[in-house]
């Protein structure tokens, strides 16, 4: 609803005028604006705190406590004002947002505290305008995760029928659960460290004997050493066997990343078992055991901050990517330049450009071991500008990089955010527009229905009960739509019906124009008659004579089909039992079909006389009247009584 | 001597920052327009003191500047027809209310506009209706006009109508209107012809009244 601009619909209106020369039907009637109040100021007292405001500011939002009937609750006589037991500071910003059309979130407010106030006086959050609704939805968004951690801490309770499997996944997942999680995880701890000890002793050498050299501890005490890490890889595979029955999805499971390092951490130990001690794979088996330090990053499942880092570092892959690379090209440079500066120079360690490589990095990571020099003058001093620029190189983006890092992950989730948002948002709105876009249409409807009702004299408090009472505003705003409407001689529909229009005209066309098909469009009929019943509310002068003729046909819409004579039941039969009718009115041409008779007078049938160019949809009035008031669908060889549905 | 270049550089450009920063000051206050005062209005216009009261009310609400220009107008205009597109209508309605050609509705010309549409004489309304259709304001409106007026007012419809909108309805109706407006048939309609046709026409009178309680 264009409440926003309401202000602006007299003008609209107003502006209206310049269809009317253009238009070849009639204009439906205007809504009378029966309360001729006179724009007073109304007196808003909020916990002590007066506010006032006109009442046509308030009346630009209909939909909320403020606009509608609903603040007379709050009516207090004895003082004439509207009293509001809320909170005064957050009432300002809601009455700004009648005043200027903006919401905005204040940000010294609490954001539940806020939400509330927004819900008592019936207004969606989703119109805080775009300068706040950032904030506002990060704030919510904050609070919700606080009180799910809050309920996260009671979600691990112990749900009354797990089996046994589900205990242990959720006994693994979560070691604080209970005293059996908590004993198992800090065995395993236990065995990780004594395993990596273990790895790192059996290389450092133990004490001499006096015959033998100095031996690594591993090689003088085998047995012990073996035992040890059997005992390790014994516990490591059970806890990856019992995780692998546990976990909820094995496939998956055996697809993370940590149950891969647990299977590489034991592997080499099987490995070793099979190989035989031949020499030739022995080099190979010795590689493997290099793969026992992987033990170390089963800690990972022990500490957050491992995974944290190794989530970040995945996130920060391009950076880094781009800092290799650029060091890359770096590199390259000066080696070559290196090379070919320090060729000239005898016994010079400078053989190739990649054993160039290495002094360039030892240069440019400021390390300088020495142990490549150039000795060219050239070299020197390609030397030094290495140095120099290695500095910028590598000191430079590193902060950068780190900031770099911490700048993007905010951003990306926020960017992120943004777009989830603005999709619901847009959603949201599209949804609202079109959601006034169908209130005329739906209002078309139950305007019909309150004439029928009307007509047949049924009793005015059902017939309010019926249709939902509408605002001036809006009433005025869907008689612009109406005089749109018979200015185009179109009609607004919504989506559904313009496909199935759309398919139907898709459908072959109606081989022949025999009188067989008269009978079925009399329902055809039906609708042009109705529609041109819903002509009717228009000239004042032939008010009362159209009833009758109205009612003959609402009579005959009744004995027709048959139904209630409710709009949707008789447009659907439109659509279903007569796909002739919507075919022949999307064809081109004329189509004469058959009507319903109406014993009355042509003069008095609704818009007699805007007869006068073709784009009519309206019956004609019979030239000869048959007597009887039944239905007839005459054929068209009768020639009287046809009804000329004009295709536009 | 590099800080001492350094320092006057600086010093021009800030200079130059705040020349600029006054000129657009006075631009600023250009474009903020205040109306003539109520009683002048209230002689001009067919409005009583009220009403315009009211109306300016609504109308700075909107335009906190004082005046419109043309996109805040359509932006405007088009939130009463969510269906369709309605700027190319807007843009023709910008125009006819645009008396002075200035590119901004002012709340005079907005008012005076209101006035003759809704309190005007018969004459006067179709007077501001063919100014409406004569888009190059030359006193004629040809068929190429009439033709555009009428697309800008089906694209209000937008595309979900019911009977499904065609390429030639526009055409097809600017027929019919040239059919019954152009009395000599030389392809034009001048504000005689229309004027003495549309009092002919009794559909259109009583439309002409319909908005008289508007206000």
């Amino acid at each position: 609803m264009a409440t926003g601009v309401a202000a602006w619909l007299p003008f609209a209106r107003a502006a209206a005028i310049g269809w009317m020369p253009v238009a070849n039907c009639p204009m439906p009637v205007a809504p009378r604006d029966n309360s001729k109040r006179q724009d007073e100021l109304i007196i808003l007292n909020v916990s002590g705190r007066r506010f006032q405001t006109w009442r046509t500011t308030l009346d630009r939002y209909p939909d909320t406590l403020l606009g509608s009937s609903e603040k007379d609750f709050f009516y207090n006589e004895e003082s004439k004002e509207y009293f509001f037991d809320r909170d005064p500071d957050a009432f300002r910003s809601i009455l700004n947002f009648y005043r200027t059309g903006k919401l905005h979130y204040p940000r010294h407010e609490c954001i539940s505290a806020y939400d509330e106030e927004l819900t008592f006086f019936g207004i969606i959050p989703e119109i805080i305008g775009d300068c706040c609704y950032e904030e506002y939805k990060d704030r919510k968004r904050e609070n919700l995760e606080r009180l799910q951690d809050d309920q996260e801490e009671n979600k691990d309770q112990k749900l009354p029928n797990m089996n046994f499997r589900e205990t242990m996944w959720r006994a693994f997942e979560n070691p604080h659960t209970s005293t059996m999680a908590l004993v198992f995880y800090y065995v395993t701890g236990f065995f990780i460290a004594i395993s990596v000890i273990t790895n790192v002793v059996e290389t450092v050498p133990c004490g001499t004997t006096a015959n033998q050299k100095d031996m690594p501890c591993g090689e003088r005490y085998t047995v012990a050493f073996f035992c040890m890490d059997t005992a390790c890889v014994m516990i490591f595979t059970v806890e990856y066997l019992m995780r692998l029955f546990a976990a909820p999805s094995r496939y998956r499971f055996m697809r993370s990343v940590m149950s891969i390092i647990d299977v590489v951490a034991i592997l080499p130990y099987y490995i070793g078992l099979v190989m035989t001690n031949n020499e030739d794979v022995s080099g190979a088996f010795v590689t493997l055991r290099v793969f026992r330090v992987f033990r170390i990053f089963k800690f990972s499942r022990h500490s957050q901050g491992l995974r944290i880092l190794g989530y970040t570092l995945k996130s920060c892959a391009s950076e880094l990517g781009f800092l290799l690379f650029s060091l890359t090209m770096a590199i390259i440079i000066f080696a070559t330049v290196m090379f070919y500066a320090e060729k000239g120079s005898s016994s010079s360690k400078f053989t190739s450009i990649p054993a160039s490589f290495w002094y360039t990095i030892v240069t440019m990571t400021t390390l300088g071991y020495g142990d490549m020099v150039p000795k060219t003058i050239a070299g020197k001093i390609f030397g030094s500008i290495c140095s120099l620029s290695g500095v910028l190189v590598i000191a430079l983006p590193v902060p950068v990089i780190v900031s770099n890092f911490s700048r993007i992950y905010h951003q990306n989730q926020r960017a992120d955010k943004r777009r989830a948002q603005k999709k619901a948002r847009l959603a949201r709105i599209r949804i609202s527009k079109s959601g006034s876009g169908n209130a005329f249409i739906q209002c078309k409807r139950n305007g019909l229905l309150n004439e029928l009702l009307e007509l047949t004299d049924t009793e005015e408090d059902e017939q309010k009960l019926l249709t939902k009472s509408i605002s001036l505003l809006e009433s005025q705003h869907h008689h612009l739509l109406h005089c749109l409407e018979k200015t185009t001689a179109h009609e607004f529909v919504d989506e559904q019906m313009y496909e199935q229009n759309c398919l139907e005209t898709v459908l072959p066309n109606y081989p022949s124009r025999s009188p067989s098909i008269s009978s079925q469009d009399s329902s055809a009929g039906t609708c042009c008659g109705r529609r041109g019943k819903r002509n009717s509310p228009l000239p004042n002068a032939s008010l009362p004579s159209t009833h009758q003729g109205p009612l003959q046909e609402l009579s005959a819409i009744h004995i027709q089909c048959g139904d209630p004579p409710f709009h949707t039941a008789s447009r659907s039969n439109l659509n279903l039992k007569t796909d002739n009718s919507g075919r022949i009115n999307c064809k081109g041409g004329r189509i004469t079909t058959a009507i319903i008779s109406l014993p009355t007078p042509p003069a008095l049938t609704p818009d007699g006389d805007g007869l006068h160019g073709p784009p009519q949809r309206r019956p004609l009035p019979p030239p000869g009247h048959p007597a009887t008031p039944s239905i007839q669908t005459t054929s068209s060889s009768a020639g009287t009584n046809i009804v000329k549905v004009s295709a536009l | 001597g590099l800080l001492l270049g350094a320092a006057t550089l600086k010093n021009t450009l800030l200079e130059k920052d705040a020349g600029d920063s006054v000129e657009d000051e006075l631009e600023l206050s250009a474009v903020r327009h205040r109306p003539e005062g109520l009683e002048q209005l209230e002689a001009q216009t067919r409005f009583s003191r009220k009403e315009l009261q009211i109306l300016y009310r609504g109308f700075k609400n909107e335009c906190p500047s004082g005046v419109v220009n043309e996109e805040t107008f359509k932006d405007i205009y088009s939130q009463f027809f969510p269906q369709g597109d309605a700027s190319t209508y807007a843009h023709f309605l910008f125009n006819a209310f645009d008396t002075d050609h200035n590119g901004s509705v002012s709340f005079e010309d907005f008012v005076m506009g209101l006035s003759i549409l809704l309190r005007g004489t018969i004459q006067e309304k179709l007077n501001w209706a063919f100014n409406l259709y004569d888009i190059n304001k030359d006193g004629y409106i040809t068929k190429e006009e009439m033709l555009d007026i009428m697309k800008a007012i089906y694209d209000m419809m937008g595309k979900c109508t019911y009977p499904v909108l065609k390429e030639e309805t526009p055409r097809q109706h600017v027929e019919v209107f040239f059919q019954k407006m152009d009395k000599n048939k030389d392809g034009v309609v001048t504000i005689d012809e229309f004027i003495d046709c549309c009092q002919n026409d009794e559909n259109i009178m009583r439309s002409m009244h319909l908005f008289e309680n508007v206000l």
